[in-house]
């Protein structure tokens, strides 16, 4: 241990692993005061109800829940901490026959396709221009956002030397495909930062003492005027990097099982990334509803929930006529767990909700649609991406690899962050449209 | 292969269908039609090792004249036993059936293939695995991010990561000793083999020199020289009394290259991004034209739909 506490490293990092945590809920608590000290007319509107909604009665339950939830994410830190301090084998099950676990297999593979509400619902409402959806774009592209910041996060413990991380912008890969994967999730992060830009400065514009100085105003106004070239930029680099997600894995004909392995990979992720972005949407929708105790959009929901459903019908052909043409079903019948694995993806997480979205009595039932959301994201996509990244290799590789439980908090404590930083921006800035307000454009 | 090959033809038709118009075409054909690769055969000749299972009495020298050659640590009295981030190659021994149904003991070095067009290099975002081009596959740590791509894409599960290295954990593996070679000598475990069982050599040279050891002792040999064909060919050829797979090659090997698959839907991107952009354009300006009729019926649903909330 005291060899440890001798490098400077150490402290550095674990000055960051408290103190950012702290910052951030100290920097937004206070911002919410200042903000709430300086703004005018609406905003101290707004600031009233935060001050008001702040002390409230909390029940055992959630501030065991609370409690819970900050001790896993602490643990989570310090595990952050011991790889950085002992390498990836002593706190990952990972080894040189299995190269790439559950941190790229879910936190990466899933964190992207679970973000893909971001491209799927602007275009919906400023490409394809239907606004009776536009209440549901700013959380959409703030999940995205945050997203993508996990994504980056969880890439960032999971390579062997972080600091190159920038290379792939230098030394220019026209052959790999990770290299453009990068190229897309990098450019598509600084784009979703500009279409969230605004959000932020609707807030920051009604500081007086910002304003003053600081040309936010006329920036917003010019963001608004060009939001639609970011956001076709958007779809763009979106459809590049979901669909090339799947493509990672076309490098590898002889190890993954041929239920999922198809040179058509790329198409089903993009695909299946279109679907869970209507998903996501809806999932993320009622757990900020349930947060924020406000209405839900439930007809505009169900209107997301039919879209999914065509998009679910054409990537199950999709898939079907690919196992055909490949001859793979006999594959599909084996007593394996691959075999198994194939099904519960297929029929909980796109059959099922396929169905349960198509029927109109069924999807109008709030709980029906918000679970049929919820098998999507979880058996339709993130089983999916696990199946190709992981339980889909172990037929070639042997039963080699699954993640450690430090592997798995370590997942758990970003995510934690990431929700963390949804709530709190949702609360402090306007990313819901305030209730019975005009819309405003 | 024959799904592959199969797959492939009808991928162009797949993506037409996907809606990417005649407009993406055109404009995609303004771009160069290929990117120079480093992950392309190289053209010239190119060095390779030949090694004759035949002739291999298992004695080591080679893998303890790598790790003297690599600076590598070595454990006093004892010989490596598999391929580690210390090293770079081993010996492998089997007890095996030979062709006349013989059990002998054969002696099988294991070490980086140096495919001609490698999947690490074509994985590697970074070009930190790097083909020489003129044999060698090389690694540069200095540009390595550490994804372990490269591990996760070699057919032959030959790289090695330091997994108790926090932070310049570094990708190891066998690099045909690239700064001999250019100092004019051989590889390390070439020179140090007694038997001649390694040959190094133009790879041109080594696979005529194996047909022609196979065409005179066709008794002898096993009819296949491995690595001439398999994942594209590699540089390092083997010729064997036994069957290959019974000697723990691995048997199910494409032989096109891997990279050729990936290449392949990569230069669709162009298409895509092109076909993506045009298409959400034109969709956007449609959408966004000035209204014909004053008031289009479309905005006031807009207005009203917040009204609706509960």
């Amino acid at each position: 241990m005291g060899e440890i506490v001798a490098y400077p490293a150490f402290w550095i990092v674990a000055a960051l692993s408290i103190g950012i945590p702290v910052a951030f809920l100290v920097g937004a608590r206070f911002l919410a005061l200042r903000l709430a000290g300086r703004s005018q007319g609406a905003a101290t509107a707004a600031a009233e109800r935060i001050v008001i909604t702040v002390p409230r009665v909390r029940s055992p339950w959630k501030v065991l829940r609370d409690l819970a939830l900050i001790g896993v994410m602490a643990t989570g830190t310090a595990i952050i901490l011991v790889r950085f301090m002992f390498g990836l084998g002593a706190v990952t099950n990972l080894s040189d026959r299995f190269a790439l676990g559950f941190w790229i297999g879910f936190d990466v593979m899933s964190g992207v396709a679970l973000a893909a509400g971001g491209f799927v619902m602007a275009a919906t409402v400023h490409i394809f221009r239907i606004r009776r959806f536009e209440p549901l774009v700013r959380p959409a592209i703030l999940t995205a956002f945050l997203g993508y910041l996990l994504v980056i996060a969880a890439l960032l413990v999971d390579l062997g030397r972080p600091y190159n991380v920038w290379r792939p912008l230098v030394h220019w890969q026209y052959h790999s495909v990770l290299w453009e994967v990068g190229i897309c999730v990098a450019t598509y992060t600084v784009v979703l930062f500009v279409e969230f830009l605004p959000v932020i400065l609707e807030r920051v514009n009604q500081i007086e003492a910002v304003t003053r100085r600081l040309p936010t105003v006329p920036l917003y106004r010019w963001l608004k005027k060009v939001s639609i070239v970011f956001i076709i930029l958007g779809v763009v680099l979106s459809t590049l990097h979901q669909s090339s997600l799947g493509s990672l894995w076309v490098i590898v004909p002889q190890k993954l099982h041929p239920l999922w392995y198809s040179l058509y990979l790329p198409v089903f992720f993009w695909l299946s990334a279109v679907a869970v972005g209507f998903a996501m949407t809806i999932v993320e929708s009622n757990l900020s509803s349930r947060a924020f105790k406000r209405g839900l959009e439930q007809h505009l929901l169900a209107e997301l929930g039919q879209i999914a459903s065509v998009v679910l019908a054409v990537y199950l052909a999709a898939r079907f006529v690919d196992i055909t043409a490949r001859g793979a079903w006999p594959r599909a019948f084996e007593p394996t767990l691959q075999a198994a694995t194939f099904w519960v993806e297929m029929a909980l997480g796109v059959i099922a909700p396929m169905i349960l979205f198509a029927v109109p009595s069924l999807r109008r039932n709030p709980k029906v649609l918000y679970g049929a959301a919820w098998l999507v994201v979880l058996f339709g996509v993130a089983l999916n991406r696990l199946n190709v990244s992981w339980l889909g290799l172990l037929s070639y590789t042997g039963n080699i690899y699954s993640p450690s439980w430090m592997e798995l908090v370590v997942t758990v404590t970003l995510l934690g962050f990431g929700v963390l930083a949804f709530y709190l921006a949702a609360k402090y800035l306007p990313v819901f449209p305030e209730e019975g307000a005009h819309e405003t454009h | 292969m024959d799904d592959l090959d199969k797959a492939r033809i009808s991928r162009r038709d797949f993506l037409k269908s996907l809606g990417l118009g005649a407009a993406a075409a055109a404009a995609a054909s303004l771009l160069p039609e290929t990117t120079a690769l480093a992950a392309e055969a190289p053209a010239g000749p190119t060095w390779g090792m030949l090694i004759d299972l035949t002739r291999c009495t298992g004695c080591n020298s080679c893998a303890l004249a790598c790790k003297e050659a690599n600076g590598l640590p070595q454990i006093p009295g004892k010989v490596p036993a598999a391929l580690e981030a210390d090293t770079y190659t081993f010996v492998e021994a089997f007890q095996v059936a030979n062709l006349r149904g013989e059990i002998v003991t054969r002696y099988v070095k294991r070490q980086c293939m140096h495919c001609l067009e490698a999947a690490c290099v074509s994985a590697c975002p970074a070009a930190a695995m790097h083909s020489s081009g003129e044999g060698p596959v090389i690694y540069r740590a200095s540009r390595c991010l550490g994804c372990r791509y490269c591990e996760v894409a070699c057919p032959f599960a030959i790289p090695r990561f330091n997994w108790d290295n926090s932070i310049t954990p570094t990708i190891n593996k066998c690099w045909m000793c690239y700064e001999r070679l250019k100092e004019g000598e051989e590889p390390a475990c070439v020179a140090a083999c007694p038997t001649g069982a390694i040959r190094f050599g133009r790879r041109d040279d080594l696979l005529a020199q194996a047909h022609a050891r196979i065409a005179s002792h066709p008794d002898r040999y096993v009819d296949h020289v491995f690595g001439e064909s398999e994942v594209g060919g590699t540089s390092v050829l083997y010729l064997s009394d036994v069957p290959f797979d019974r000697l723990g090659f691995p048997a199910n090997l494409p032989l096109v290259a891997p990279p050729k698959q990936t290449e392949k839907i990569l230069y669709k991107l162009p298409y895509v991004i092109f076909g993506m952009a045009a298409f959400m354009t034109g969709t956007a300006l449609y959408t966004h034209r000035k209204p014909a009729v004053a008031v289009p019926v479309e905005a006031d649903a807009a207005t009203d739909a917040p009204d609706k909330e509960e």
